[in-house]
């Protein structure tokens, strides 16, 4: 009916009246109800996650109405697990659920995006040149590249299309190959587990063409070192579920409630059943409310707090009144009994190598790897014997590796954990500390030794970790030396550590023994949950080994209820074998490069001309001569010459130059790169960073906002990487020179182009040059797995990509055609020198075994894989790359597939592969299955993965159990006949099926607990000894004093004295330290740029402070501050807190510097982002490799990003400047 | 006699009182989500209050002026022995009273739309428009009564009555009886009646709603739709 006529019938509308005329019926047209209807009807829903680094792995419900993204709701049809949990869901939190609204937002990039003064060159020089030609002028001429590098970050950008950035792209990339070498293309993307098809498309293109994808896990310092130091595990941690199976849980430096909000709920349920639990933070976090106690160390001291309770623990229940499951649970699975050798310092003795087979007379009967082999002194025999599973049984000792109580010869022994009592004597030992008042002291202990004989005759004092152990806790053992009580101030007691954490030593003595007893009375179900309030501290390793000790100690790991939670920013890849092949394109190439973030960006950055950092701070006072003059550059290249660490660039000479050099003088290509590096006329591009032969020249970043993130040292990258605007205050003549790396003059704009694929405008796009627009969660279709629940998640396409953006797998799709294109007559077939480094789980970690030695100065030969990096000759076909990308390649038939040190035939799967994707008809790829959508991608993964696909997980536990020796297929077998496919996984999450590529089993009876089959399945760590490591014995390691776990505060990276009253405005300047914890408003979930999140907190940059510092500056809430060092500097507003303890001010990272930034008074330009005041520092422990379980792995070992040792100064600002004049520049190119 | 005077005064009204009756018909039938009167009150509440009532009240005042003045036949007025410039000199006071609350109250409501951020990232040009032509509208309407004060005997005033009067009642010589009007009237009268032309696109049509309002006086306390 039409509206108006209704209207009129005015005097027909009472139809009839009611409650004595009160009420009328009326007669009128409804149409208008149904408005409220369809508020919430929609035409369909489907399931989707938000692939952030948050870890939630959360499923919802995405509605779609009209074509358009609408709302999202949890969903709540998880499969149920175990009958004595509680449910996992609702999952998701309200930062996600805030999605729906990004989706259509002003932040948005809708189309490609070029830079202006790019897009105007490249338009002008493209009439008359092709288009690598075009791009060598640009990017070449160096006064034609400063115009659009020194424009980066300050605006400007025109739209462009598809085609014009594709070829823009595929000409830089072509001429990158030619002119300096394929490992001159680098690409960032975090977190394949957030979006695994996404990560994978840029990856795998980098991969075919011979280029980089950087780690991001140890650059975001979200790495823990101590786990690969301690199980030869990148990490590997317990559901959330599990918390649930806890009876003592402590959450130490974790922010539980707010950082892992869907999983929460495990934690406060668990208090119902009487679980007690400790909360440990230096500031009021939310989750200290859940606390039954709180203990509040002084941040950054957590390692002191740990140490007191390893000496309380250790004290009394292994020595005193020993628990007879710690005892046994010790001795099998820690390196507790291993025998270490003494080194003889005239007055003490230094602890030094485990004792090895190979040191023994006749190698002690062991034939293969006797060098890798560790000894036991057995109880029973009172012998030395080799017990099986250390790691010298794992390569080519088949049958042997595993944790059984035996000798190698099968003979049951029970290896001796203490020589107190059976002694031949007592001698002298020093201990490294870091503490005292004065720099890098040690304290000595009497250790109970053996007298042995050496096979070349010689004697030589032994003793046991174990022994080592209580010696360095300082426990008195009645041989007059050793703390007399808890109070007694030497290191590692309770009252010493006091003095560092200020917490009270009751309250230590308490936990620590609460936390045993009910590990002792459980059998292990203490737990502790750890986060990055520690691990981003330079000696996190320290803090984590504190703590790993207390859990090991008491049996804790391995089992359900107990162990080590560390959550953060890892994501656990569970298909990860699967993915592999398809990320990182070892269908068609092996090997492929990868390189360690931190590193990489520690040197390109030039942040090493910024060290301040001596080594003599950090090293043991016996070790200084070893490290005498060198820098950490020195270090970082050194541990790249001798294979520890990667290379990008590799070479200084381009490795496809390099290989048509060797072929022209008749010489394998490997021989001639070895000999040339020996003789100096080939060099390792880390000895001469600043060399323009050796900068990265393409850099991809997708998935990812590194400048508006996880960029420490934001302002170096602005200055040398990018060559732009930034704020950098400090001076090289104040640091520390390298000595035997090549220092030019340095660099400044070394990335000739930024390409940055986003949904929205972030910090990281404002850096680009060009910018490519790229599909959300919603619009895409992918695979999301987490550590936090054992289910597999799809993300699927609700609608088309918005505007003009593609998913990243059709981008890369894109480039790759287009690069083919340009590629097949400008590169054709060419012959690539591929190096890598001595890597985990492969043979190569048996490096060299005793003392580094150095090929370059002559101390041993160079060998590839031992002494230096591997070489290897990659054929590549770069007219071929985008028929590679768009299909399965051979390799995984001819050679198979597999992962951490396995490997199993993938024929069968790749046929099935045919079937489901199809086959390519013609080309290189003919006869192969094809990879043309993102679904054929998810398919790739799940039918090679074992976690997804039963046959091969089948498959992967038999080829294990031809290494252990022991039948671990029961474990699969039940699931042989599940495969989970794409469509599956849509209908409902799955369960995945338990793989020996983890730790822990995926079961009906038990919860996800890391070291779970290690415990259970007697299979070894993958650590030197096969046990879980409380020692290191790696020279280093012993080097810088971190043999056993030690306390060292933290460092001083001095950039705030010299700033200190320099740039005065007037107002009190207060030196606080500064901590980028996670964001309340954003985590991952979302951006802190949503508008609907920014009206929940301060709505843009804010930094918290106490109450007292607040006072000390003149500070009021809300109030406007500069923080700045030598660094750099970065404004935003304070919120004076009760929650902040004195000393220290939180600033919530990635806070984008899109969003209210006013200009520094310090700089005069605008206020940068949190990381503007931070720098990479490495720590050379971190780059050992070769060896055992310090060997290099991508995202597993390697140097870290650790930025909480930073001060700032803090002042109030006095005049706000908002920057709004009009950038003429900008305004033009925008016009031309 | 001046074509463009015929035009203004002898077709125009026609125009715009088409565009204004089919406008508001087709907006009514199929823009109901549009009909409201886009309040500002919860982007800037400073102000508004003081504005608004003394804009509303003056407008009404003027609204119900004009409609009794212009369309009360002459004969009425004669009838009840009101004077011609008795009911001018009411007219010009009434008129001068309402409309400089009418002026104070848009004067004030101007000033806050145009000077708030808010409010002025919030309104369209449509608004901006309105209010510029009601306030040049009034500002002509006020400055008639000094070119009325030149002549009291309302002569002039019977004139315009009975324009008005034969534009409604559709007799076709209407335009000549403001041939001999004051530039000032003319153009005040063309604004006025434009008025009319840009209602239905603008948020003025919540006048009807407003109007519709006094049903509430009669309305039950609780109504029922039946199902069908």
């Amino acid at each position: 009916m039409s509206h108006l006529l209704d209207r009129l019938s005015f005097f027909k509308r009472t139809r009839s009246t009611f409650a004595n005329g009160h009420g009328a019926v009326v007669q009128e047209d409804r149409k208008w109800e149904n408005a409220y209807r369809q508020r919430w009807q929609h035409d369909k829903i489907v399931r989707s996650t938000h692939g952030v680094n948050c870890t939630g792995s959360c499923s919802w419900q995405i509605y779609v109405k009209s074509g358009l993204i609408t709302w999202e709701t949890q969903q709540v049809n998880y499969p149920r697990t175990r009958p004595d949990l509680p449910n996992h869901e609702p999952r998701g939190c309200p930062r996600g659920a805030s999605y729906s609204w990004y989706v259509y937002s002003a932040q948005r990039v809708k189309y490609p995006m070029l830079r202006g003064v790019l897009a105007k060159l490249w338009r002008e020089v493209r009439k008359s040149k092709d288009p690598i030609a075009a791009w060598e002028y640009i990017s070449q001429t160096p006064e034609i590249a400063k115009t659009y590098k020194s424009r980066r970050g300050l605006g400007g950008f025109v739209r462009s299309n598809w085609d014009e950035v594709n070829e823009i792209i595929a000409a830089a990339n072509n001429f990158t190959v030619k002119e300096f070498g394929p490992d001159r293309v680098v690409g960032f993307s975090p977190i394949p587990a957030m979006s695994m098809i996404s990560y994978a498309s840029g990856s795998r293109y980098l991969s075919l063409i011979g280029g980089v994808p950087l780690s991001f896990y140890d650059w975001y310092c979200d790495l823990p070192p101590a786990s690969p130091q301690v199980w030869g595990e990148q990490t590997d941690v317990p559901e959330s579920a599990d918390w649930y199976n806890s009876t003592y849980l402590m959450v130490w430096g974790s922010n539980v409630p707010m950082t892992r909000t869907p999983d929460a709920h495990f934690y406060t349920e668990v208090r119902y059943k009487g679980t007690k639990t400790v909360a440990v933070s230096s500031d009021y976090g939310e989750m200290v409310k859940f606390g039954d106690i709180w203990l509040a160390p002084k941040q950054g001291t957590d390692a002191a707090l740990a140490m007191a309770m390893g000496h309380v623990i250790f004290k009394e229940f292994h020595l005193d009144n020993p628990s007879d499951y710690f005892t046994r649970y010790c001795r099998q699975y820690t390196d507790m009994p291993m025998l270490v050798m003494l080194d003889n310092k005239g007055e003490h003795y230094l602890p030094n190598y485990f004792l090895r087979a190979s040191h023994l007379d006749g190698n002690l009967n062991e034939q293969i790897n006797p060098e890798w082999k560790t000894l036991v002194i057995d109880g029973k025999t009172g012998n030395i014997v080799a017990p099986k599973g250390s790691i010298g049984f794992r390569w080519g000792d088949n049958g042997k590796w595993n944790l059984q109580e035996q000798d190698s010869q099968g003979q049951s022994i029970e290896a001796q954990l203490s020589l107190l009592n059976t002694q031949d004597q007592v001698v002298e030992v020093a201990f490294d500390y870091f503490a005292g008042e004065g720099e890098n002291e040690q304290f000595t202990r009497k250790v109970p030794v053996k007298k042995i004989k050496l096979a070349d005759g010689s004697e030589a004092l032994v003793t046991t970790v174990f022994d080592l152990m209580a010696a360095n806790y300082s426990i008195d053992r009645g041989l007059g030396d050793g703390a007399k009580d808890y109070f007694d101030n030497v290191p590692y007691t309770p009252a010493w550590q006091q003095k560092h954490t200020g917490v009270k030593p009751e309250l230590v003595i308490q936990v620590a023994r609460e936390f045993a007893q009910n590990a002792d009375q459980t059998q292990g179900k203490s737990m502790v949950i750890v986060g990055a309030a520690l691990n981003h501290w330079y000696h996190m390793d320290m803090t984590y080994r504190g703590i790993i000790n207390i859990l090991m100690m008491c049996g804790c790991i391995g089992q359900s209820g107990g162990g080590w939670c560390h959550y953060v920013g890892q994501e656990k890849l569970r298909p990860q074998t699967g993915w592999t092949p398809l990320a990182f394109g070892l269908d068609w190439y092996r090997p492929v490069r990868q390189m360690n973030g931190t590193s990489f960006f520690y040197n390109h950055t030039s942040q090493w001309r910024h060290e301040k950092l001596n080594l003599h701070e950090i090293t043991s006072s016996t070790a200084l001569n070893q490290f005498e003059n060198l820098s950490l550059i020195d270090c970082n290249a050194k541990a790249e010459r001798l294979g520890w660490l990667p290379s990008a660039p590799q070479l200084t000479t381009n490795p496809l130059q390099v290989t048509q050099q060797a072929i022209a003088a008749s010489k394998d290509p490997v021989a001639y790169a070895v000999d040339g590096l020996k003789d100096g006329s080939l060099d390792m591009s880390c000895n001469d960073p600043d060399n323009p032969k050796n900068f990265p020249r393409n850099m991809f970043v997708w998935r990812s906002n590194i400048l508006g993130s996880s960029g420490k040292g934001h302002e170096y990258f602005l200055k040398y990487l990018l060559g732009t605007q930034n704020a950098v205050l400090s001076e090289e003549e104040d640091c520390i020179k390298p000595q035997e790396i090549t220092v030019r003059p340095a660099a400044e704009g070394k990335l000739d182009l930024m390409v940055v694929l986003d949904f929205r405008m972030s910090t990281t796009c404002l850096y680009a040059d060009v910018i490519l627009p790229t599909a959300t969660w919603y619009e895409k279709d992918d695979l999301n797995t987490s550590d936090m629940h054992p289910f597999i998640h799809p993300l699927s396409e609700a609608v088309q990509p918005l505007w003009q953006s593609k998913s990243d797998w059709e981008i890369f799709k894109g480039i790759s055609k287009k690069f083919s294109e340009l590629a097949e007559d400008y590169l054709g077939v060419q012959k690539d020198l591929v190096l890598t480094p001595l890597m985990h789980d492969t043979p190569q970690e048996l490096g060299q075994p005793f003392d580094v030695k150095d090929w370059k100065k002559g101390e041993c030969d160079p060998v590839p894989g031992k002494t230096m990096p591997a070489m290897t000759v990659v054929e590549r076909d770069y007219g071929a790359i985008y028929q590679q990308y768009t299909s399965i390649g051979p390799l995984l038939e001819k050679i198979g597939n597999g992962g951490k040190g396995i490997s199993w035939d993938t024929k069968h799967e790749v046929d099935v592969l045919r079937g489901l994707n199809k086959v390519v008809q013609d080309g290189v790829a003919k006869g192969q299955p094809k990879l043309e959508t993102a679904i054929d991608a998810a398919e790739m993964i799940l039918t090679l993965a074992p976690e997804t696909n039963g046959h091969i997980a089948v498959k992967a536990w038999d080829a294990l159990s031809q290494i252990t020796g022991l039948d671990h297929t029961p474990l699969a077998l039940p699931r042989e006949h599940d495969t989970i496919r794409f469509r599956d996984i849509q209908a409902q999450p799955r369960k995945i099926i338990s793989s020996p590529t983890w730790s822990g089993l995926e079961s009906e009876t038990v919860s996800y607990n890391a070291g779970y089959t290690n415990v259970h399945e007697l299979i070894p760590w993958r650590t030197i000894t096969g046990r879980q490591q409380f020692y290191q014995d790696h020279q280093w390691m012993r080097a810088f004093g971190e043999s056993l776990c030690v306390y060292k505060p933290a460092i001083d990276l001095k950039t705030t004295k010299q700033v200190l009253g320099k740039h005065d405005n007037g107002n009190t300047e207060i030196v606080l330290n500064f901590i980028t914890p996670h964001q309340k408003w954003g985590i991952h979930s979302t951006y802190s740029d949503n508008i609907r999140m920014l009206t929940l907190s301060r709505g843009g940059p804010h930094v918290w402070i106490s109450e007292i510092d607040a006072q000390k500056a003149g500070i009021v809430d809300n109030d406007w501050i500069e923080a700045f060092n030598l660094n750099g500097t970065l404004t935003a507003r304070a919120v004076v807190s009760q929650r902040v303890p004195e000393g220290m001010t939180l600033m919530y990272h990635a806070q984008e510097r899109i969003i209210n930034v006013p200009g520094a008074e310090v700089s005069k330009k605008r206020g940068g982002i949190h990381n503007s005041v931070t720098r990479t520092v490495l720590k050379p422990t971190h780059m050992i490799g070769g060896y055992a379980q310090l060997s290099y792995g991508f995202n597993y070992y390697g140097t870290v990003g650790s930025n909480r040792d930073e001060f700032v100064v803090i002042r109030k600002m006095k005049n706000v400047d908002w920057l709004q004049e009009t950038d003429n520049l900008a305004q033009q190119n925008i016009k031309a | 006699m001046d074509y463009l005077d015929k035009f203004i005064f002898g077709i125009y009204p026609y125009i715009v009182l088409t565009i204004f009756i089919v406008g508001c018909l087709v907006r009514f039938e199929r823009e109901q989500y549009s009909w409201k009167s886009d309040s500002s009150q919860l982007l800037y509440r400073g102000q508004l209050r003081v504005g608004s009532i003394l804009f509303h009240l003056g407008i009404l005042g003027l609204f119900f002026g004009h409609l009794g003045g212009l369309l009360t036949p002459v004969i009425v007025w004669d009838t009840l022995g009101v004077s011609h410039s008795l009911k001018q000199l009411v007219a010009m006071t009434a008129g001068g009273i309402m409309g400089s609350m009418c002026f104070v109250g848009l004067v004030i409501l101007i000033h806050r739309r145009f000077t708030v951020d808010r409010l002025t990232q919030n309104s369209t040009w449509r608004d901006k428009l309105l209010l510029s032509w009601l306030l040049v509208t009034l500002c002509l309407g006020l400055s008639t009564i000094f070119v009325s004060a030149q002549h009291l005997d309302g002569h002039e005033m019977v004139n315009l009555m009975t324009w008005a009067q034969h534009v409604v009642t559709v007799r076709g010589d209407a335009a000549s009886y403001i041939m001999n009007a004051s530039i000032i009237f003319k153009i005040h009268l063309f604004m006025g009646m434009t008025l009319f032309a840009i209602f239905p696109f603008t948020r003025l049509v919540h006048i009807f709603s407003g109007f519709g309002m006094v049903t509430y006086i009669t309305r039950k306390w609780q109504l029922v739709r039946p199902r069908s």
